[in-house]
């Protein structure tokens, strides 16, 4: 009998892939930068980043200058006399928490955010918390997290910030009945759209995490499901699942396909029959299919390039390559979390390139041989590659949008056609 | 520790990083952690360059502090010079590095590479921005300059040549400035030798010394390297910084004395429309119009003069960041005799602001959000800056096409003269009231809500005799205002009645008035005679 070869019908996608790892200059921004949305999402929250005058910098500078005049966040800026020893840092810290809290009796909840140098000169913002958190209790409690470069890249600080929070998240009652809670930070619209579409599935109770008052922390347990919006969150994560929570695998709700495998999950989880899921589902994936749809004009066959920035780069070129038909030339990750990627991974279209960490200079070269059509970039090369011809899109803006969900499908894909279109409109 | 919610200037290696960024054919090598890389975007971003700043930055993370940093130091170090091949590199830390105590120029030195490598010192905890700049050309300067460059007196009737020094990357309208000053100093029949940081590269720093004298346009950045090269080359520097009509024609003055050029042709052919727009009646208005001055010391010294001189308005309090030049703003601030704040905390700024009540505050980013606050109309003339101040136009600060631009941005922001006085005449429109903004800057109109016929309210405290008597041991320290004066005060014109309400106030307290009345008003308007 001669033996059968199977033909490889179905694609393994990338679980097995190999990826480049590259180790040199990495052109991101540190965690500290995500207090630039988590103080708008936290509204009763402030950051007092215990830093440098960088730190301050970069935070205003990554702010757009003073967008707003007295905001919910600062740096305690620490000087010679701090490095010397001849001010104590302990003392001093108390002193500058004490002045902030005196002028925003509103704040219900301080972080203590670690920067570059107070991790070097180990300075104990844990010591701080804890002793700041006694002296102003009930009133405001205070925590603390590392949002320095050195520990965190970009979105990293947004884990690291929501991890900090695990830890005092009341517990859900020993006999309470099984939540689903949705991990990240989301625009308010998008959680609004996702609580409607939970209701219509029947699944609750449904809590957000971070909520938007200090108040509204969600309970933990070991009745708590859990659902990642966003994929950079591995230390909260592992934080929940201490606490008893156990996490759905599931790709990450960008695109229809994205949204309806993630909702999937979930109403796997809570028993949700496929009638009542198609139901609640239909209209909103129907009107997001063709508006999708629209956008293929403008990217099918269009190739695209990933400098590594947020960790949504994976989930962003599977939504691109599967309902767009774009071809990825390059798909760079500051971290590859294998875990929470794998649903992702195995989307992927076989052969992809994938790097993780970053060379930029070595990632610049390939880019140009690539010469794609469009590069997904950070904005300190954004403007030089324009000038060079390419095509970009600037990358935080991915962070700074509502782009999950099924209403903003479409106006996910159409950030990315929005620079082709104005390239032809140039042209002319 | 100092708490800082927003920040004057960056840290020092930004100010090196402006530097290395306005020159050519030069590298700068950071030993700095992961996420100082956002210092590029102020430079892509806010200046719109088409090139990436040349910088590379060793990125160490937690792994690396565990392992060798030196030796990551070295290789981006080696890297970078095979990759760009500059004609001279830079190396410093940043603050993180700085920690660390690698000593970038030791390891660079332990290289061996075969081009000039400049070691700077910036103690980040100590220094900022404007400091880091200024040392970091002062090094350049001192390393590169070539030394036995020995320019010979300049002879009567030879022209003369100068370098231009100052203008750099991400500077306050530098790169119009220089184009302007550029063209008026060869309108003045002076060649230019090398303009620097802007645009050199190290080939041009070495025939630094092949010039008569330097034209100084950025103190801040350039009066330390202009020493060295007067103690090195003998080379006089101009000490007038040519913002503003009055500033520009001593700075002309002062380069003809320099360059032995007679400087007639120039001043008569300037194209200076400033100085008749301040004459023209239509300008009456702006007289004595009450301005706060903030910002870096060379633009808010310039601004005040401009102000003062040129604008008739009045200086009602100025001040700088700039702690390094708190002495030359202090001379300026006794001119008009008001007290200079030195300050870099913004809070501080925005309360002496709130306090003067201002009609027009000229300053940075900082002081016009401070004034959009307050509702007060502003005009940004200093660093810090946003991409608003970087604009596609032609729009310099120096010479007399700069004195054009100051004079056509400062009056913008205020309500035109004859608005002023129709609402100053036929108040209770409820369109065009003193709540509103000047018409043409456009944006809603914010109508006033009618408000209904109110009755007329009796003074609520009436002071008994006796009372009145015991209260006159005690001066009040505060004096409340009644409803009539209050009502009173509403009828003066938006543009004056900040000023008329303290004025008042200080008069009621100097007087041991606790209640300000109608009369109290008046007495305190004759007394103080506006």
């Amino acid at each position: 009998m001669s033996p059968v070869i199977p033909i490889q019908s179905v694609s393994k996608g990338c679980a097995d892939a190999p990826v480049l790892k590259e180790r040199g200059q990495r052109e991101v921004f540190c965690g500290l930068t995500g207090i630039i949305w988590l103080h708008r999402k936290i509204q009763d929250a402030f950051f007092l980043v215990v830093g440098s005058r960088t730190c301050a910098h970069l935070i205003q500078s990554a702010a757009g200058v003073m967008i707003f005049a007295e905001p919910r966040f600062a740096t305690a800026i620490i000087d010679e006399r701090d490095l010397a020893g001849l001010a104590d840092c302990n003392e001093e810290l108390d002193r500058v928490v004490t002045r902030l809290i005196e002028r925003r009796p509103e704040i219900k909840l301080l972080f203590l955010v670690g920067s570059c140098p107070s991790e070097v000169i180990k300075l104990d913002l844990s010591r701080a918390a804890s002793r700041l958190s006694g002296r102003f209790s009930p009133d405001v409690r205070v925590l603390n997290y590392s949002g320095s470069g050195i520990e965190t890249t970009f979105t990293q600080g947004e884990d690291a910030c929501l991890a900090s929070l695990v830890p005092v998240l009341p517990p859900s009652a020993a006999s309470a009945p099984a939540s689903l809670m949705v991990v990240g930070a989301l625009a308010d619209v998008v959680e609004d759209q996702f609580a409607r579409l939970f209701k219509q599935l029947g699944i609750g109770p449904v809590q957000f995490f971070p909520p938007r008052q200090a108040n509204e922390m969600p309970a933990v347990g070991p009745n708590t499901v859990f659902l990642l919006a966003q994929p950079f969150l591995a230390d909260t994560a592992v934080a929940l699942e201490a606490r008893g929570a156990t996490r759905l695998p599931a790709p990450f709700p960008l695109g229809v396909e994205g949204t309806s495998a993630w909702l999937q999950a979930a109403a796997s989880a809570f028993g949700v029959d496929a009638a009542t899921f198609e139901a609640a589902t239909a209209p909103a994936r129907d009107r997001a299919t063709s508006a999708v749809a629209r956008q293929r004009t403008q990217l099918a066959g269009k190739s695209i390039f990933f400098f590594p920035d947020s960790q949504l780069e994976i989930p962003l070129a599977r939504f691109l390559s599967r309902e767009l038909g774009m071809t990825l030339a390059e798909v760079g990750t500051p971290y590859l979390h294998r875990q929470h990627m794998a649903e992702e991974l195995a989307l992927l279209p076989e052969g992809t390139f994938l790097s993780e960490g970053q060379h930029v200079e070595n990632q610049l070269d390939r880019c140009r041989a690539a010469q794609p059509d469009i590069v997904v970039c950070g904005l300190g090369l954004a403007n030089p590659l324009e000038a060079e011809g390419l095509t970009t899109k600037w990358a935080i803006e991915l962070v700074f949008t509502p782009i999950q969900g099924y209403e903003q499908a479409a106006d996910l894909a159409e950030l990315f056609s929005r620079p082709l279109v104005r390239r032809l409109r140039l042209a002319a | 520790m100092q708490l800082t919610l927003w920040t004057y200037e960056g840290p020092p290696h930004v100010g090196a990083m402006r530097i290395a960024t306005a020159m050519k054919d030069v590298h700068y090598v950071l030993h700095a952690p992961q996420g100082d890389t956002y210092a590029d975007l102020l430079f892509t971003m806010i200046e719109r360059n088409a090139k990436r700043p040349p910088v590379t930055y060793t990125t160490f993370q937690a792994r690396d502090l565990g392992g060798d940093t030196a030796e990551l130091f070295k290789n981006a170090a080696r890297e970078a010079y095979a990759r760009f091949k500059p004609q001279a590199m830079m190396v410093g830390s940043s603050c993180t590095a700085e920690l660390i105590q690698d000593d970038p120029g030791g390891l660079c030195k332990a290289l061996d590479l075969p081009v000039p490598v400049v070691a700077l010192e910036l103690p980040s905890y100590q220094r900022k921005e404007n400091w880091g700049a200024s040392e970091t050309f002062y090094q350049m300067v001192r390393n590169l300059a070539d030394t036995s460059v020995k320019r010979a007196p300049r002879e009567a009737g030879q022209r003369a040549r100068c370098n231009i020094l100052g203008p750099a990357a991400l500077g306050f309208r530098h790169r119009d400035d220089l184009r302007e000053i550029s063209g008026l100093l060869r309108e003045m029949g002076v060649d230019i030798n090398v303009t620097a940081p802007l645009g050199a590269s190290p080939a041009d720093m070495a025939r630094l010394g092949d010039a008569d004298f330097n034209v100084v346009l950025y103190p801040e950045i350039a009066n330390v390297a202009a020493g060295w090269l007067k103690r090195t080359f003998g080379q006089p520097s101009t000490r007038t910084v040519p913002i503003g009509s009055g500033a520009t024609r001593d700075f002309i003055a002062e380069v003809a004395e320099l360059a032995g050029v007679d400087p007639t042709a120039v001043l008569a052919n300037a194209e200076a429309r400033a100085p008749w727009y301040a004459k023209s009646v239509d300008s009456t208005y702006l007289t004595s119009k009450r301005v706060f001055v903030f910002g870096d010391a060379t633009h808010v010294v310039a601004a005040a003069r401009i102000a003062a001189q040129e604008m008739g308005f009045t200086v009602v309090g100025l001040g700088t960041y700039s702690r390094e030049f708190a002495r030359e703003v202090r001379e300026a601030a006794a001119l008009y005799g008001v007290e200079a704040l030195i300050s870099d905390d913004y809070l501080e700024v925005e309360a002496r602001i709130a306090e003067l009540q201002p009609e027009l505050v000229l300053g940075s980013q900082m002081e016009r959000h401070i004034a959009k606050r307050l509702g007060v109309p502003c005009a940004v003339i200093s660093a810090p800056v946003h991409v608003q101040d970087f604009p596609a136009r032609y729009s310099p600060q120096m010479g007399f096409e700069g004195a054009n631009v100051l004079f056509d941005t400062w009056v913008h922001p205020l309500m035109m003269g004859l608005e002023e006085h129709l609402i100053g005449m036929f108040r209770g429109d409820a369109e065009f009231h003193e709540d509103a903004a000047p018409s043409h800057l456009g944006g809603a109109v914010t109508p006033k809500t009618v408000m209904a016929a109110q009755p007329v309210q009796p003074e609520t405290v009436v002071v008994p005799v006796e009372q009145a008597a015991a209260n006159e041991t005690l001066t009040p320290q505060e004096a409340t205002w009644g409803l009539d004066a209050e009502k009173e005060l509403r009828k003066i014109p938006f543009f004056v009645r900040g000023k008329a309400k303290r004025n008042t106030e200080r008069f009621a307290i100097d007087r041991g008035v606790s209640l300000i009345t109608v009369e109290t008003l008046y007495d305190a308007k004759a007394h103080y005679g506006r």
